[in-house]
């Protein structure tokens, strides 16, 4: 293979790849600031101003395991089709207070800008920028004086607008349209707030309209290209978390217990905001009650499920066990952030992938699935519930920090097609008579053993005429403990013999999916929330270093899928595994399953999640010097 | 919890299983006062949900005739919770060692008792882990030194009743595992209790407690002049542990600082009965102000399919927000 042109240079990059004569096609706009300033929102009305304006998002936020004061930034990559990663260029950083300049000014490609307050800014600070950097001063306190006025209140307590006077001279700059900034605002301000609106518009306006006559804005290379809008409510601005509370009540899960831990609470914290919906759900003392109370619950016939990370899942490991051994449906969503232990709390890891497999001790059945963006997380939870009922055993969901708190612009979930599965399930036997209440009291081989299947016909607690006991001891077949050989054998093959039906069952496009040309010089290996970065690498390469890279993405590491994955593996000519964790964790599951072992790795243990820019020169660097591993480290 | 007339006799709650405990074990009253408080109160044997922990108190799940869920250690109060929340027509009881509900288990305990669910708790207390052949339980006293045992205890023990008190626990009541009779109507009455109800069983364990003994307990003791039985029932004894009126914070205080006392006063006596009792609105009530879909129905039999089996839920109002 000959080695392929390399193009190092950020500033050459960034012309090429970003911007053209028509218009920017590829922006990366970030914003920062203490936690508790505000950071969030205002990212969440540049992205919702941009994706109003008929562009598509990928919003990365960064945050750190604390309430207020420390600094926290989000990056939001805007172009005029669906972006499905995060780069690293920083055309335009946005900064309402001064920490914002001094950690991410190198960032800022040469020709990129700064938008900052000068009455808060070092003027040392602007040093760190490269020489071409426009420099954008917005008088904020002057802004909030003039609102001020208008609305008969102090500058002080319209501080808070400072993040959307950032915003609004952002979009100005970048050639957002007002009306969407101002829509935005409506959208996002509702019932009480609806009142802040005016407000933020009056803020907005004027920030808006300072820019405009500042000397170099119509310097600004990075333009976005002009598109049209988009059919209204076509698409979903969304994370992770909310994609699958969406997912869960659509599947009917009316029972989500929980123990706050970040990044999974915010999932919960959404179902209990809809209590519209008459989900159940539990904030319970630890994890152990979240696990072993969902499958209390999940024994009466009702969809019950749990969300968590690392920390948390490693308390329901004996639960899993015991709805394992009793064949008790349960979804359990694990959240992957950086481990061990408390770890990196809010920051990308994907360190679980054998923990969650080898979760419990014994041989127990589970189904594990690792969705690679939101709306992979939205599938695969509505059917998480659907397995679950079908092989009557723990689904697990793995899914990480990045997904759970990433923004994504995607088309709206399609919901048409969706169905419902619950398995083999009976109600109260024929000869049963209400009238009769003796009728009721019959006993049910609930873990019959039969010929055909390993699915025993499940009944569920309060229902006549179908007693039977569930215990985490070896058990017969109406459930009373046994340690007879006789019995512990067949029981024990049944449960594992689920497995075998799940793989011969689930759809192959939910096992593993496989981008790119069949046939290419460079076959890639993840799962997860690697998929976008990779993705969006293979473009660039095949544009800008002519090669063609094919990409296999695991979707269900367990049962694993092997009889279609080896052959795909087998015929690759350059293997490269990536994944977010120190130990090649698929790589070594892929070894396990296959035989196959991978020769090539690019690895991120930082934290942080892996940028599509990270990703091309990391391919290449293998491509051309056959680099073993390739560890990243880029973000802050 | 509605009782009906008994339709059901106690020998047909009583299950195929034969209980493998050791001979002159109270677990056998227990299980008896549980099969009879079942068949007593009119229950239907598949609405009642009988959740065990691990142990030889663990296994009493299986010799009862109803739905049995023998759970994992400590566990037992967290799943039977989930059941109850799911499907609150049910009548949940659980039940379980000392080392498994104060020890292993004393998170759930605790939570349990705030959260106030309509469930019964019975722990079969005997001061000893027996089925790991008799260390000290949570219930062990300092000093204490049972057979097994190599040295005297050396951990104080807890006083379960007035944790159960401190915990919100809306029932609280002590029974004797060779009062057959006490113990039926202790655990009916926890039954009958709307709300998280603990009955917390003297049981002695024939093999590893040689301190607390059946004989112990029938043994009469000496005070204020007059040979007295070990063992008093708490109205015999003057005490009203009832609540009257929840809202009365006067009548509250008293009758918690009177349970506080008497659970915690050094007798000569052991007591034996309802220390405290309150009727008091449950989690599933707060559930069901919360929740619209729970005036019409329980949580596991919410609609969200058709009978083709196509969800019905409308994604309406929470994908909202989020549409652009």
């Amino acid at each position: 293979m000959s080695p392929v042109t390399t193009k190092n240079s950020q500033e050459n990059k960034s012309q090429s790849e970003a911007s053209s004569s028509k218009g920017c096609k590829d922006f990366c706009w970030m914003i920062g600031g203490p936690q508790g300033t505000g950071v969030d929102s205002s990212a969440t009305l540049f992205a919702r101003a941009a994706a109003t304006a008929g562009y598509w998002i990928y919003g990365r936020r960064e945050y750190h395991s604390n309430i207020k004061g420390k600094h926290s930034y989000f990056q939001v990559r805007v172009k005029p089709d669906p972006v499905l990663s995060h780069i690293d260029p920083v055309h335009l950083l946005a900064a309402f207070e001064h920490t914002t300049a001094d950690y991410h000014a190198f960032e800022v490609v040469p020709d990129g800008a700064l938008i900052y307050d000068p009455q808060a800014t070092d003027p040392a600070t602007l040093q760190n920028l490269a020489p071409g950097v426009l420099k954008f001063p917005i008088e904020f306190d002057a802004i909030l004086e003039a609102v001020g006025k208008e609305f008969d209140k102090t500058a002080t307590q319209l501080s808070i607008l400072k993040n959307a006077i950032a915003v609004a001279a952002s979009c100005a700059l970048c050639g957002i349209e007002f009306s969407a900034i101002e829509e935005a605002l409506g959208m996002l301000f509702t019932g009480k707030k609806a009142k802040l609106v005016p407000l933020n518009v009056a803020a907005c306006k004027k920030s808006y309209d300072a820019i405009q006559k500042l000397p170099g804005f119509s310097d600004y290379r990075y333009k976005l290209v002009p598109v049209e809008k988009q059919k209204a409510n076509s698409r979903v601005l969304i994370n992770g978390n909310q994609s699958t509370a969406l997912a869960k009540l659509k599947a009917g899960c009316r029972m989500q217990t929980y123990y706050s831990i970040t990044p999974a609470v915010d999932e919960c914290i959404f179902l209990e905001e809809h209590p519209e919906y008459s989900t159940v759900v539990v904030q319970c003392e630890d994890e152990l009650a979240a696990v072993n109370m969902a499958i209390g619950a999940a024994t009466t016939g009702i969809r019950a499920s749990t969300s968590t990370s690392g920390p948390g899942f490693c308390l329901m490991a004996e639960g899993l066990g015991f709805a394992g051994i009793n064949e008790i449906p349960v979804v359990v969503f694990n959240y992957m952030r950086g481990g061990p232990s408390t770890g990196l709390p809010t920051r990308q890891e994907q360190g679980d992938l054998l923990f969650s497999i080898h979760t419990g001790h014994g041989d127990f059945p589970k189904i594990l699935m690792t969705p690679g963006d939101v709306t992979e997380e939205f599938e695969d939870s509505f059917n998480a519930f659907n397995d679950a009922e079908r092989y009557q055993t723990p689904v697990i969901i793995l899914s990480d920090r990045s997904i759970a708190n990433n923004t994504m612009c995607v088309p709206r979930f399609s919901e048409d097609g969706l169905k419902i599965d619950r398995g083999d399930i009976v109600g109260a036997p024929e000869n049963y008579n209400e009238a009769d209440p003796q009728s009721g009291l019959q006993i049910f081989p609930r873990f019959r053993i039969k010929e055909n299947t390993p699915i025993s016909t499940r009944a569920v607690a309060g229902t006549p005429g179908r007693i039977h006991w569930l215990t985490g001891d070896e058990s017969t077949e109406i459930g009373h403990i046994t340690e007879d050989p006789k019995i512990r054998i067949p029981m024990h093959e049944k449960r594992m013999k689920k497995l075998e039906l799940a793989s011969r069952e689930i759809p192959q496009a939910r096992q593993y999916s496989f981008h790119g040309p069949k046939d290419a010089t460079v076959t890639m290996v993840s799962w997860g929330s690697t998929k976008g970065a990779i993705l969006e690498a293979m473009g660039i390469l095949k544009t800008e270093h002519q090669l063609d890279v094919n990409f296999l993405q695991i979707r269900m590491p367990h049962p694993f899928p092997t009889a279609y994955v080896q052959p795909i593996l087998e015929k690759a000519k350059l293997l490269i595994n990536v994944e977010n964790n120190y130990s090649a964790q698929m790589a070594q599951l892929i070894q396990m399953r296959t035989g196959i072992a991978i020769p090539h790795h690019i690895l991120k243990w930082s934290g942080r999640p892996m940028s599509q820019t990270e990703m091309v020169s990391a391919i290449l660097d293998i491509v051309n010097h056959k680099t073993e591993k390739v560890v990243l480290s880029y973000g802050l | 919890m509605v009782s009906s007339a008994p339709v059901f006799k106690s020998s047909q709650i009583k299950s195929d299983v034969h209980p493998d405990w050791c001979a002159g074990c109270g677990d056998f009253g227990i299980t008896n006062a549980l099969q009879a408080s079942v068949a007593e109160l009119g229950l239907n044997p598949w609405e009642v949900y009988f959740f065990t922990g691990v142990g030889c108190s663990g296994k009493t799940s299986h010799y009862l005739n109803v739905y049995g869920a023998h759970t994992l250690h400590g566990r037992v109060l967290a799943f039977a919770a989930g059941a109850k929340l799911s499907n609150p027509k049910l009548t949940v009881i659980a039940a379980g060692g000392d080392g498994d509900g104060y020890g292993i288990g004393a998170g759930h305990f605790v939570h349990a008792g705030r959260r106030n669910l309509d469930m019964t708790y019975v722990v079969f207390n005997n001061e000893v882990y027996g089925l790991t052949k008799g260390q000290a339980s949570p219930t062990l006293a300092k000093g204490a030194q049972p057979k097994s045992l190599a040295v005297p205890n050396p951990q104080h023990g807890i006083n379960p009743l007035a944790m159960a008190l401190a915990c919100g626990y809306t029932f609280i009541a002590r029974t004797y595992a060779f009062d057959q009779k006490h113990m039926k109507e202790t655990i009916k009455k926890a039954i009958e209790h709307p709300g998280m109800a603990l009955v917390d069983v003297l049981q002695p364990c024939p093999t590893y407690n040689d301190l607390h003994t059946k004989d112990y307990f029938s043994e009469t003791v000496e005070a204020e002049g007059k040979t007295l039985p070990r063992i008093a029932y708490l109205e015999d004894l003057g005490y009203d542990g009832v609540v009257q009126d929840a809202n009365n914070q006067g009548e509250v205080t008293q009758k918690r600082a009177q349970c506080f006392e008497r659970v915690n006063r050094m007798d000569v006596q052991t007591p034996i009965g309802v220390f405290y009792q309150i009727h008091l609105p449950t989690y599933y009530d707060a559930m069901r102000e919360n929740l619209p879909g729970l005036k019409d129905t329980t949580p596991v039999n919410l609609p969200y399919h058709d009978a083709n089996l196509i969800p019905t839920t409308d994604l309406g109002s929470a994908i909202e927000e989020f549409l652009v």
